[in-house]
């Protein structure tokens, strides 16, 4: 276990310096998320929808597809000079190839949410620091379940020709069930409700991590592995 | 050090490799030449674990290779067509990361010192992309002996090599063999590294057409080749 998590760490932290070279992730997922956070503020009609009913349904559809942008990245950097021909023949557990780019990917979605949410309030004009903790709380549950799936399909359709394209096509579904847990936990926090009133779904989105992570970890080395 | 049974590749209805056998033992040195689309690459790529074969085994230091066979994986050292390295992190960084995952200790000492060995210590801080083609072909053989291996697959190293630097090679790769270790080298050009080979093998159409020890004199080879590949 030792052994894994410490391939684990030196996967993510090779990623993240791959990262923090080209920037092309985190830029575009964070350019993205603002984009998304600009329309979505001078579209809507303050005056027919109230902006607290409105913003938690906002907040999570901007970090998903910010996350599969984010996400996209993770294999494709692999194909570079057949890179992952190099993590394939080393004595590396095919688990711990999946934490590491999990490792990666949760970072980078992580960073992107911390761009976006200030923007989000900035953009809706909310008073959320009532709500931050059980907010960032529900961030990084439901960032795990899209994450846990997103870097499993990531890897499923690197090898394909429209790897960019498919990701998105195969992993949305994939990210409804959090995104609605997330949407229905967040709904209370920003109305200003305990934490205690949303144990339940926080504890629905953790089952999903755990099932999600689970799973991919067992189908990962089949993904992989001719 | 190596042994296959049987080696049969398929690629949907077309047959790359069909019931390949092939035993080295430790100082051995075999040379895999063959016409395009020989199954040579397939081959490599089958003995290092990298393509799973449709049927047949791969044994490597007794072990048979499998995706969690860890030690067989530790003994293999693979230069492939691509350079496996990464464009954005400088070489050191490459060689330090590999390092990392073969678990070698001192791992910046020991990447400098396999940049060393291939002459490219000045270029430690430079990015594979910013280097000759012979320049990035030195930095991926330096990335495959890193961790020592005992069976080394190499597919077409002389490729993009000038003559100093070819010959550099062959002078490592030279020092490389006997002990323990085994080599099994793919090439289109017999000359290039006959004198290393201890054994020659010739794939036509996914077959051993030919395969025994080392003729002596590379003239009656390629006649021979000749015949069997250019029929």
């Amino acid at each position: 276990m030792g052994n894994l998590l410490r391939l684990a760490v030196v996967l993510a932290g090779k990623d993240l310096r791959l990262e923090l070279r080209t920037r092309t992730s985190i830029v575009s997922a964070a350019v993205f998320a603002a984009l998304v956070l600009i329309v979505f503020n001078f579209a809507r009609d303050p005056t027919a929808v109230a902006t607290i009913d409105l913003a938690p349904s906002v907040l999570w559809v901007t970090i998903a597809f910010a996350s599969v942008l984010a996400m996209n990245r993770g294999f494709l950097v692999e194909r570079e000079n057949a890179a992952f021909d190099g993590l394939l023949l080393a004595p590396v557990p095919r688990e711990a190839l999946y934490l590491g780019k999990f490792l990666a990917n949760f970072a980078f979605v992580v960073l992107v949410e911390a761009i976006a949410l200030p923007l989000f309030v900035l953009f809706f004009n909310l008073d959320i620091a009532h709500a931050l903790g059980g907010l960032v709380l529900t961030m990084l549950l439901a960032t795990m379940g899209f994450v846990a799936v997103g870097t499993i399909f990531s890897a499923m359709v690197v090898k394909t020709r429209f790897a960019e394209l498919m990701l998105p096509v195969l992993l949305l579904p994939f990210m409804v069930p959090p995104l609605i847990l997330a949407v229905k936990t967040s709904v209370p926090l920003f109305s200003g409700r305990p934490l205690s009133e949303v144990v339940d779904g926080l504890r629905f989105l953790a089952i999903y991590d755990i099932v999600f992570i689970t799973l991919a970890l067992l189908l990962f080395p089949a993904v992989v592995d001719e | 050090m190596v042994a296959a049974t049987g080696l049969t590749r398929r690629y949907g209805a077309v047959r790359a490799l069909e019931g390949v056998d092939l035993t080295l033992t430790p100082g051995e040195v075999l040379l895999v030449l063959g016409p395009n689309g020989a199954g040579k690459s397939t081959l490599l790529r089958t003995l290092a674990g990298l393509l799973r074969p449709s049927a047949g085994t791969v044994m490597v230091g007794g072990q048979l290779l499998a995706p969690d066979a860890h030690d067989a994986r530790r003994a293999i050292g693979l230069l492939s067509h691509q350079s496996l390295l990464y464009d954005e992190l400088t070489l050191l960084e490459n060689l330090v990361f590999t390092a990392r995952l073969y678990h070698l200790p001192d791992p910046t000492g020991r990447s400098l010192a396999a940049l060393a060995a291939q002459g490219l210590a000045e270029r430690a801080a430079d990015r594979p992309r910013s280097l000759s083609r012979g320049m990035q072909q030195r930095a991926a053989i330096a990335r495959a002996l890193i961790h020592d291996p005992a069976l080394l697959l190499l597919d077409e190293p002389f490729t993009g090599l000038d003559a100093v630097a070819g010959d550099r090679l062959r002078a490592l790769l030279a020092s490389h063999t006997g002990g323990q270790r085994a080599m099994v080298i793919v090439t289109h050009h017999a000359s290039e590294a006959w004198a290393l080979a201890t054994r020659v093998g010739v794939l036509v159409r996914g077959r051993w057409a030919l395969e025994g020890p080392r003729p002596a004199s590379l003239e009656e080879f390629q006649h021979r080749y000749n015949e069997v590949a250019v029929g």
